[in-house]
């Protein structure tokens, strides 16, 4: 029986949400989620259509799980413990000694098995990130940062959460922030995070990862009627919007979060040019949102104001255009 | 996005509306702020397109369980939003043996331990998942 007094934020993404939301635990009040976001380098975009998620070509808007909480801490120099397990058992008693510890702790689960969610989000996504701050009368207390109020979870169904199978496979992952700094180098920090995403989205030569793979999706896109049934077509479009759209992008698929740690970073660092970039961002987050509306009508496909895949298409080679002038002017600026 | 764009658009489907989640928006001095968006309707129709296809899989199979076709594996599987590869790796066997049990004459043979092992996996218990279709 122990609890952390716990300060539970909502926040857009997981990852980036429980990262703010565990520095802040420690006292680092200057650390918001847009930050933790940037700083992590957590956007990206993939679109790999050979492996198949529920039957549809898999695409994401997102960095590896994992990494935003390991990049921010690295940068920042923050000690902390991570650790993935064999077996539940060990799993569960290793999460309950560090809540004893008066530690809240981080951890990568499935949303399937948490209940505490709506049915509608529940699919097999096993890479979302909460807190478990506490335990009480055999219940454990959650911070998940998607939710506005904080929750509870039975150990056996948080059991099944951090050991779901499929990919990825959490493995009972956890982490939690051992020691922190007492001077942050939040400017190097913002700098590296920056060097490193536009490296990520600009710099892999297949076709499958970074803005290289806007322009696949674009070419792919265009295919589809000829390529694809009605119906699957319909569900690859689908997929693509809720990629982009569902429950913790910050929307337009991350763009707009992205864009949000421009805007703070041009604050901290007191430089306009970055306050620029964070409305240029802003633009080019509202043309991916415009294309998930496009992509949605197509979906429903009402005959009167139908966009055509070709036109999809041309709205994604527009987007990964600016994107890749955007990214790459930025990756240039002088520190 | 601007604050006063923010989407706000009920999904008000399978509990989605308690949820308001958070989004990013420009306010009206050009700074980004966090605001709470009920859904958006694109969205929405993404989400909801994904349940029915579930939905439309899942009544097809029922059916083929009932004519005797398939196994209830196959339908609770489907009702678990599993497919064969994922399902195979929570009961810890091939994809190819589980294809053999979703056969109702294999499923009708199968040993007390392995339909225990299958129905804890579906959370249900084995007299639910024998009886389903009869």
């Amino acid at each position: 029986m122990s609890r952390v007094n716990f300060q539970h934020q909502q926040h857009a993404h997981c990852e980036s949400g429980v990262t703010a939301n565990l520095l802040r635990h420690e006292g680092l009040q200057q650390i918001t989620e847009p930050l933790a976001f940037g700083i992590g380098a957590g956007l990206f975009f993939a679109h790999i259509p050979f492996i198949k998620v529920s039957g549809t070509p898999g695409t994401t808007f997102r960095s590896l799980p994992g990494s935003i909480f390991k990049r921010v801490t690295k940068s920042l120099d923050i000690d902390v413990h991570t650790q993935r397990f064999s077996t539940p058992d060990k799993a569960m008693a290793a999460l309950d000694e560090v809540l004893d510890m008066g530690k809240p702790v981080g951890m990568l689960s499935s949303v399937y098995y948490l209940p505490y969610l709506p049915e509608a989000f529940r699919f097999h996504f096993n890479a979302h990130n909460l807190v478990a701050y506490g335990k009480e009368n055999d219940a454990y207390n959650i911070s998940d940062p998607v939710l506005e109020e904080v929750a509870t979870i039975l150990p056996e169904d948080l059991a099944k959460a951090r050991f779901a199978k499929g990919t990825p496979e959490p493995k009972g992952f956890m982490y939690y922030v051992k020691n922190v700094p007492a001077n942050l180098d939040l400017a190097g920090a913002i700098q590296k995070g920056i060097k490193k995403n536009c490296f990520l989205l600009l710099s892999p030569p297949l076709p499958w990862f970074g803005n290289n793979a806007i322009f696949l999706l674009a070419k792919k896109i265009r295919k589809y009627p000829q390529q694809l049934t009605e119906r699957k077509a319909q569900l690859y479009l689908g997929n693509i919007i809720r990629m982009q759209e569902e429950i913790g992008t910050g929307g337009a698929g991350f763009r707009f979060l992205y864009a949000a740690f421009l805007q703070e970073s041009s604050e901290i660092l007191k430089r306009d040019d970055l306050k620029g970039f964070a409305q240029e961002l802003t633009a080019i987050g509202d043309e991916w949102r415009n294309f998930a509306y496009s992509a949605a009508r197509q979906m429903k496909a009402r005959k009167t104001d139908l966009v055509s895949f070709d036109e999809l298409g041309d709205m994604l080679q527009s987007i990964g255009t600016k994107e890749k002038d955007f990214f790459t002017r930025l990756n240039k600026l002088k520190w | 996005m601007k604050v006063n764009e923010v989407p706000q658009d009920a999904r008000d489907f399978r509990d989605g509306d308690k949820v308001k989640k958070l989004v990013y928006a420009v306010d009206k001095d050009g700074k980004y702020t966090g605001v709470n968006s009920a859904g958006w309707e694109a969205e929405n129709t993404a989400t909801r397109q994904a349940w029915d296809a579930v939905d439309e899989a899942l009544a097809e199979t029922e059916a083929k369980v009932k004519a005797g076709q398939l196994s209830p594996i196959a339908y609770y599987m489907q009702k678990c939003l599993m497919d064969k590869g994922l399902l195979a790796k929570y009961v810890g066997k091939w994809g190819w043996q589980v294809s053999r049990h979703m056969k109702p004459s294999v499923f009708n043979k199968l040993d007390r331990s392995l339909l225990e092992k299958y129905a804890s996996v579906f959370n249900i218990t084995v007299d639910e998942l024998i009886s389903f279709g009869k």
